[in-house]
């Protein structure tokens, strides 16, 4: 690969401190990111499959640069977001946009459609309002909506449309990379399929690439090309989407596979009872949940690692398959 | 028969009139069933479970019959309807947090229903709470009932509201979306937790859900409802393999699968689900539907039924899944 | 999902009767700049304390003044000191609430003590401290009560700011580039606005009132400017006499800070883009 990577992310670590209690308590330590570190590479799309407190949220601001690491880089084609000098950062940001979760509060109630969707031209600065108003109509007309809902106010819009206006957002200054958190969770199941061949057309016709944060498998697998599967902030394996699922070799994608409800099997939930508390510090941070830990895995934590022909790398001491 | 729903129908009053959110619902749900109920927002699934408790929201108007046990629950009354809630029906919500009342301790909560329908002395009832929190598989029982509701998982706080919930051997729970809020292997224990339950009890589940594979997974028996009406019912693997109503059809072929190709394009619903639908104009998913024709804008479709206890509410029931 | 909707009126009749009340207001003040029925401080002992009648409106003070006149010109300094008033809170007040909620760590901090070292002191004590030691007269009083607007406003401001912040289309305008200062206008101010015009009507009526209660005191307006808290206690000393020479300006000060706190109420659901497309 000459080529750089579109998207770099290298060793991120983030750690949120929490007030401790009284003036004297202690005060306790989060880690939501522990040493995580993927590449996206141009036109491939990359999802990131996790849970609640897997990191994965964290990971989306941060890759955005709306807010910074403790440690570790986040490379945009070779760039190091974090150093560069405010006004770069901010044309920077014509090429990574965001798609957020819920379509009610990721809009300004209180503005115009057309005011929500050239956002991200204001930020740029530099286009007329004629120039304005004709990529807005291109933006919208490209997600499925018409040029007079420029015009209207978000709540005027389902929750479908809504979505479709953040991407619209998200796509105006044709961006290389769109960061979808969540996109479609908030919506109901026959408008989800309408966003997601929204966004499969888009990957396809306009050249983005997603990077697709969803705790849905099937969500990642219709648009994703390559996934990482994340636990307590850890990336814990990576690889191909279909084959990722097919034959998932850390033991916690086979667990969140076989939990996914399926019309064509009962799911299979895991044995143990749920053990939410604070994982062993040292070692592997699903080894209290895994039906497979030995004891190396409560003292080693397991680093990620190619295995097999190269396309899949897994973080676990005795890798299932 | 446990539970018999004949012609129910909730009216909520709206700036422009009533708004009939359920029509002509009727089902029925025998001793140790478990009947499944999806659908979409605005489907009228959250409002028919609500209605069954007379929980509906003030101002709404409830019609047509709810036979529990052989006594008739619409009109019964407030105080009647109390001493059934906890006790014989149960019901279990879907987000926890907002379930459970943060400022009381997880053991008070669960020990309230025992103290207030059985009677039980406030240690002996808080006895029975850390069994039943200890039954649906808590770990550390002793200490979750001592424990705030903000200090558990989200998966904890569920199945202390289940534990809450089958503390007096409710006949019948009803749980609305139990599990949409908690992270997927979370869900697949609770539902887990849920058929084991169900399983040594012989109690009747009514399972609220937007997720067909959940209720395939769960239920006997499954009713697919949209804009207040139920579209198909049946029994689950009927019904999901071979659906003859061209909603239920659209919705299995609409979601996104994890062993599907890359990129196909999932078959959508063009449209939204109505905000406002007056049912006395045919059939609610005319326009959306792939096989509206004349007759499904002016006439409300037939019950058609298609072998026991299998019925489609449509027009062209017979040309489902014919046509691809 | 939203469940059965109460009917109730699109803020419509608050709107109305608020608008009403404060546009005579206004009226009043104006009008009372180029004439009046008689000068305000004309003196006319020989009829003093006449009950109403076609001459004297609402009759006359025991100075012989008219006491419609009076009121009219009364209005003016109400006016005067709500809208300056008011003006320095909003000036002032927005702007360390947006610094706060911005800025946010020990500048935020900072902003809130001093706001609660300023409300630790009874407002009207201070208010009157202030103005012994400036002197008495409008102005002054002005200052006094305006500084009280300031933390109000202030505090108000950060915390509709830090809800409109923690909103995902504030995340949205970050992401898309925009820098704080986009963000505070394109944002912040539309949605707190709404909150902010709020609670300047129900300190514009909090400043008639303070304005009546130190001229009351006599550190207000001074002779021979006259304000409706002046009127009241001058009335106090005929009050078993005349009792009705209470009771105008105090109807008069009940009827604006009512119709101001109705303009609030009906201002703030008429500027909501959501209610406007409704019914």
């Amino acid at each position: 690969m000459s080529e750089p990577p579109l998207l770099e992310a290298s060793s991120l670590v983030k750690t949120y401190r929490l007030a401790g209690v009284g003036p004297f308590g202690r005060k306790s330590a989060r880690p939501a990111l522990a040493e995580v570190s993927f590449a996206v590479r141009r036109g491939r799309s990359f999802g990131i499959v996790g849970e609640s407190g897997s990191g994965k949220s964290t990971l989306a601001r941060i890759v955005l640069a709306l807010d910074r690491p403790d440690l570790g880089a986040v490379r945009l084609e070779g760039r190091s977001l974090f150093d560069l000098p405010r006004r770069e950062l901010r044309a920077a940001r014509a090429h990574m946009q965001m798609v957020f979760q819920d379509p009610y509060g990721s809009l300004d109630p209180r503005q115009r459609v057309e005011k929500i969707v050239a956002e991200p031209l204001a930020a740029l600065g530099g286009a007329s309002a004629v120039e304005r108003r004709a990529r807005v109509k291109d933006a919208l007309e490209a997600v499925g909506l018409k040029a007079s809902d420029a015009l209207k106010h978000p709540h005027e819009f389902s929750g479908g449309q809504r979505q479709r206006i953040a991407i619209a957002r998200a796509v105006i200054t044709r961006p290389k990379l769109v960061v979808a958190d969540e996109p479609v969770s908030a919506l109901d199941v026959s408008v989800q399929a309408q966003a997601l061949n929204l966004m499969s057309d888009l990957v396809r016709e306009a050249g983005v690439t997603f990077l697709l944060i969803s705790h849905d498998l099937g969500v990642v697998a219709h648009v994703c090309e390559t996934t990482a599967v994340m636990y307590r902030g850890r990336i814990v394996e990576i690889g191909r989407t279909d084959d990722l699922f097919a034959r998932p070799a850390h033991p916690y994608t086979r667990e969140l596979v076989d939990a996914t409800p399926r019309l064509d099997r009962p799911t299979r939930a895991a044995p143990l009872a749920a053990t939410d508390g604070a994982p062993p510090s040292g070692g592997c941070p699903y080894a209290g949940r895994c039906p497979f830990s030995r004891a190396r895995c409560r003292e080693h934590a397991p680093i990620l690692e190619s295995k097999g022909d190269g396309s899949r790398e897994v973080a676990c001491h005795y890798p299932l398959g | 028969m446990l539970l018999e729903v004949a012609e129910l129908a909730v009216d909520l009053p709206m700036p422009r009139g009533w708004h009939r959110v359920v029509d002509q619902t009727s089902f029925s749900l025998a001793e140790g069933e478990s009947l499944g109920v999806v659908g979409e927002s605005g489907s009228g699934k959250t409002m028919t479970a609500l209605a069954l408790m007379a929980l509906t929201p003030e101002g709404a108007r409830v019609s047509g019959s709810i036979r529990f046990e052989e006594r008739e629950l619409v009109g019964l009354g407030e105080r009647g309807m109390r001493q059934l809630r906890g006790d014989r029906i149960a019901m279990v919500f879907q987000e926890p947090m907002t379930a459970l009342n943060p400022l009381h301790r997880v053991g008070a909560q669960v020990a309230e229903p025992l103290m207030l329908h059985r009677g039980l002395a406030r240690t002996d009832a808080h006895r029975r709470a850390v069994e039943l929190l200890e039954h649906v598989r808590l770990a550390e029982p002793e200490r979750a009932a001592r424990s705030y509701p903000f200090a558990l998982s989200g998966g904890e706080r569920q199945r202390a509201m289940i534990a809450m919930a089958i503390g007096c051997s409710p006949r019948l729970v009803i749980a609305d979306e139990p599990t949409t809020a908690l992270d997927v292997t979370v869900q697949a224990r609770i539902l887990a937790l849920i058929d084991s339950l169900r399983a040594e009890s012989r109690m009747a589940i009514l399972l609220v859900s937007h997720d067909l594979a959940v209720i395939a997974g769960h239920c006997d028996r499954v009713m697919v409802m949209y804009a207040g009406v139920i579209m198909e019912s049946g029994p689950v693997d009927v019904v999901l393999r071979q659906p003859k109503n061209p909603y239920t059809l659209a919705l299995l072929e609409a979601r996104p699968r994890p062993d599907a190709p890359r990129g196909a394009r999932l078959a959508t619903i063009p449209g939204a689900p109505p905000a406002a639908y007056d049912h006395r104009a045919g059939c609610p998913f005319a326009g959306r539907c792939a096989l509206t024709v004349e007759r499904c804008w002016s006439t409300p479709p037939p019950q058609v039924a298609f072998g026991p206890n299998h019925v489609s509410r449509c027009h062209r029931a017979d040309e489902v899944g014919l046509i691809q | 999902m939203n469940f059965a909707l109460r009917f109730r009126p699109r803020g419509g009749a608050s709107l109305w009767v608020g608008a009403i009340l404060v546009v005579a207001l206004v009226l009043a003040a104006a009008s009372s700049l180029v004439w009046t029925p008689y000068p305000p401080a004309a003196i006319d002992v020989a009829h003093r304390l006449a009950p109403p009648s076609a001459a004297h409106w609402f009759g006359t003070d025991n100075l012989g003044r008219d006491v419609a006149s009076q009121i009219l010109a009364g209005s003016r300094v109400s006016i005067l000191v709500g809208v300056i008033a008011v003006g320095i809170g909003l000036a002032f007040g927005v702007l360390l609430g947006l610094l706060a909620a911005f800025a946010k760590g020990l500048i935020e901090d900072g902003i809130m003590k001093f706001s609660d070292f300023v409300f630790a002191f009874p407002a009207l004590l201070t208010a009157i401290m202030l103005t012994s030691t400036l002197g008495p007269g409008v102005v002054n009083a002005i200052i006094a009560i305006g500084v009280y607007n300031v933390p109000v406003i202030a505090k108000l401001t950060r915390a509709t700011a830090n809800s409109v912040l923690s909103r995902e289309y504030a995340l949205a305008a970050r992401a898309a580039g925009r820098g704080p200062v986009a963000i505070a206008f394109d944002h912040v101010l539309p949605n707190i606005a709404p909150a902010l015009i709020v609670q300047a009507t129900i300190q514009f009526a909090i400043a008639i009132l303070a304005e009546a209660a130190l001229s009351y005191l006599g550190l207000g307006a001074q002779p021979p400017q006259t304000s409706w808290g002046k009127m009241l206690a001058d009335a106090q000393n005929v009050l078993y006499n005349a009792p009705r020479l209470a009771l105008y300006p105090g109807a008069a000060i009940a009827l604006s800070v009512l119709g101001l706190n109705l303009l609030g109420d009906g201002l703030r659901d008429a500027l909501d883009p959501k209610l406007k497309a409704r019914g």
